[in-house]
């Protein structure tokens, strides 16, 4: 087959019919435009709601839950061995909070390849005290430097800095808890832990994630001085965070770890499951109007080729009498169907990435998000695969229909009917 | 094995279905040797121009044996027969169909180029030569709606000998044309059978046209009379 020829008379033929072509190279353009514009928005959109969640849980979370013991003494006698037991009134066994030898299982964990940094934390549950009212918090006693490098801490501080917490006494508290009590930076808080210690920090920074919930209850000192307000030696450490090179392997990272520390351990997409299937929705639903929008483009392109195989019936006919079989009639028509789609493709690409480009500058300031100034975009590069795959199916499908229809046009009948 | 023939048919015999069963061409046996002029007369209905189309192997849909150049084409694949149309038939029809996205020099090469023997050039010498040979040659570069039906024809004749074609048929190639421009086809055909010896074969109900030729084959109901 001469594809040169094929494709010279397609171009010939869409050259006649150029701007019922065009309308429909435009349908496909609208398409891919709205399909990219709409899918790298959601994505943008997905990744901003995924960070502020995901990217603050550890892949793997290491930590001693509060349960009853699963070895029940009455399961280890030997008289009762074979009974079914039944114990009412089980209470939660208090192993402590502190994870046994932390410091040792640190050191085992910062020598396996799978992992990127590990992470130590303290935290507790105090009130923080101002004048005669007492709010609730959390105190988190971080690791300065792994703490920023797994999840980048200091993105959320927006007043003074993490390093700032490497003095004494001193504490980062949630802008929310600042904004009810008042308090600027420099001020001293008081903060009276459960087991009834009161301790006077300053305040070096103020904290703001986005969420309400946890700006206005979360702060943040150092692992020292967490250790030291809770009265505890400096050992003592509530949870050991882990992030995973292959991120994909958490979950499995996780049992693993539970078995060979003996620690509860909680993988991130369990802490986050609600996250994924939001995530998972609205890319359904994205992906579902851009392929929508391409069937309507598609239909278009079938109704314009079935005009012009009517329209050019004469012209099919002596091509076929002068030696152009069923199939080269076919592929001329294919040709056409997929030059409509190609260019109608690339066009869409370039105004999806305009478009991307418009809503990524559009402002979008809101209380909660404060690190977000502009609607996300995110701008990859398997949305415009996805895309131009997309047009190119579409079209050939919209256009095999009129082809094969082409192709089996009877010369005999055209050139006897005249 | 050599011989003469450029067209032979054993046998050859073809149904109508519609609206009933009804036998247009009656076990035809016809053979057309190379270089003859030949016409086909016939009244309506008596199968003269179905038999052309039998002859050209568009229409496949009959019983017997069809040979072109000793080759037999019956039961051949669609892609096959579309082949043997481009290498060694040219066709003339009542209509000219020219497509009217391409200029006239285009329209003569474009069985050329599916042929694709000759290069580029070459065939557009060629496409210019048989416009010469037409009288065409100032109106190589217009578009097709820019010329007049006899001179559309004379395009149409051009495109059917740009492979140098077996045979030329032709079905009422005079039929739209007034009578001098009738006469000036006659008179181009008659020249490429008395210069280039060329096989020709044309329906006609043109009694005038047709006993100007080498060989009239008369029919009637679907048989051959003469």
């Amino acid at each position: 087959m001469n594809f040169k020829l094929i494709l010279n008379i397609a171009f010939h033929l869409l050259k006649a019919r150029l701007k019922q072509s065009v309308i429909a190279a435009v349908g496909v353009t609208f398409g891919i435009a709205m399909f990219i514009a709409l899918v790298s928005f959601m994505n943008g959109l997905n990744e901003l709601l995924d960070g502020l969640m995901l990217n603050r849980t550890p892949h793997v979370l290491l930590y001693n839950e509060v349960k009853p013991s699963e070895n029940q003494p009455l399961d280890l006698s030997a008289n009762y061995k074979n009974n079914t037991n039944f114990i009412k009134s089980i209470k939660p066994k208090d192993r402590g909070k502190s994870i046994y030898n932390g410091k040792e299982i640190i050191k085992v964990l910062k020598k396996d390849k799978r992992i990127i940094d590990v992470a130590p934390k303290v935290t507790s549950s105090v009130l923080f005290n101002s004048g005669t009212i007492e709010i609730s918090g959390f105190v988190n006693g971080i690791d300065m430097e792994a703490e920023d490098k797994l999840f980048k801490i200091s993105d959320y501080i927006k007043e003074g800095k993490v390093t700032d917490l490497s003095q004494n006494n001193s504490i980062i508290i949630g802008k929310g808890l600042a904004d009810k009590m008042l308090l600027t930076v420099g001020d001293i808080i008081k903060v009276s832990t459960s087991n009834g210690n009161l301790a006077s920090l300053k305040i070096v920074g103020f904290s703001q994630l986005g969420i309400a919930e946890i700006d206005n209850v979360m702060s943040y000192t150092s692992l020292g001085t967490a250790q030291k307000i809770l009265g505890q030696p400096k050992n003592y450490i509530t949870d050991i965070q882990l992030n995973l090179y292959d991120k994909e392997t958490a979950a499995a990272v996780a049992e693993e770890f539970h078995k060979t520390f003996n620690l509860d351990a909680m993988d991130y997409e369990t802490a986050n499951a609600q996250f994924e299937t939001g995530s998972t929705v609205r890319s359904i639903i994205s992906y579902s109007v851009g392929i929508v929008l391409l069937i309507v483009a598609g239909f278009g392109i079938y109704n314009i080729l079935n005009m012009m195989i009517y329209e050019k019936m004469d012209s099919i006919a002596i091509l076929k009498a002068t030696g152009f079989s069923g199939n080269d009639v076919k592929w001329i028509f294919i040709s056409l169907s997929i030059i409509i789609g190609f260019t109608g493709g690339v066009f869409g690409l370039f105004f999806g990435y305009i478009f991307s480009i418009i809503i990524d500058n559009i402002p979008f300031e809101t209380t909660s998000l404060p690190t977000v100034k502009t609607y996300p975009i995110d701008y990859n590069v398997i949305f415009y695969v996805i895309g131009i795959s997309f047009a190119l199916c579409t079209t050939v499908v919209a256009g095999l229909f009129p082809a094969l229809k082409a192709s089996k046009v009877d010369p005999v009948e055209i050139i006897r009917g005249k | 094995m050599e011989n003469n023939k450029v067209i032979e048919t054993v046998g050859l015999t073809k149904y109508f279905y519609d609206p009933v069963k009804f036998q247009v061409i009656k076990e035809i046996n016809l053979s057309i040797d190379h270089g003859e002029f030949v016409s086909i007369v016939g009244k309506s209905g008596s199968g003269k121009s179905t038999l052309l189309y039998l002859l050209s192997t568009m229409d496949t849909d009959y019983e017997g044996q069809l040979f072109i150049h000793n080759e037999l084409v019956t039961g051949q694949i669609d892609s096959k027969l579309a082949k043997i149309r481009n290498e060694k038939i040219g066709f003339v029809f009542q209509f000219h169909y020219l497509l009217m996205e391409y200029n006239v020099l285009k329209n003569v090469m474009l069985p050329g180029f599916k042929l694709g023997k000759y290069s580029n050039e070459e065939l557009e010498q060629r496409a210019m030569g048989h416009l010469k040979t037409l009288g065409m040659e100032n109106h190589a570069l217009k578009m097709t709606n820019q010329l007049s039906g006899g001179e559309k024809q004379r395009v149409a004749i051009a495109r059917a000998l740009i492979n140098d074609p077996l045979v030329i048929m032709g079905d009422e190639p005079t039929g739209n044309l007034d009578r001098k421009n009738g006469d000036l086809v006659f008179d181009i055909l008659n020249k490429l059978t008395e210069d280039f010896n060329q096989t020709i074969l044309v329906v006609t109900h043109d009694t005038d046209f047709a006993n100007k030729t080498d060989r009239i084959i008369t029919m009637e109901d679907g048989r051959i009379l003469s």
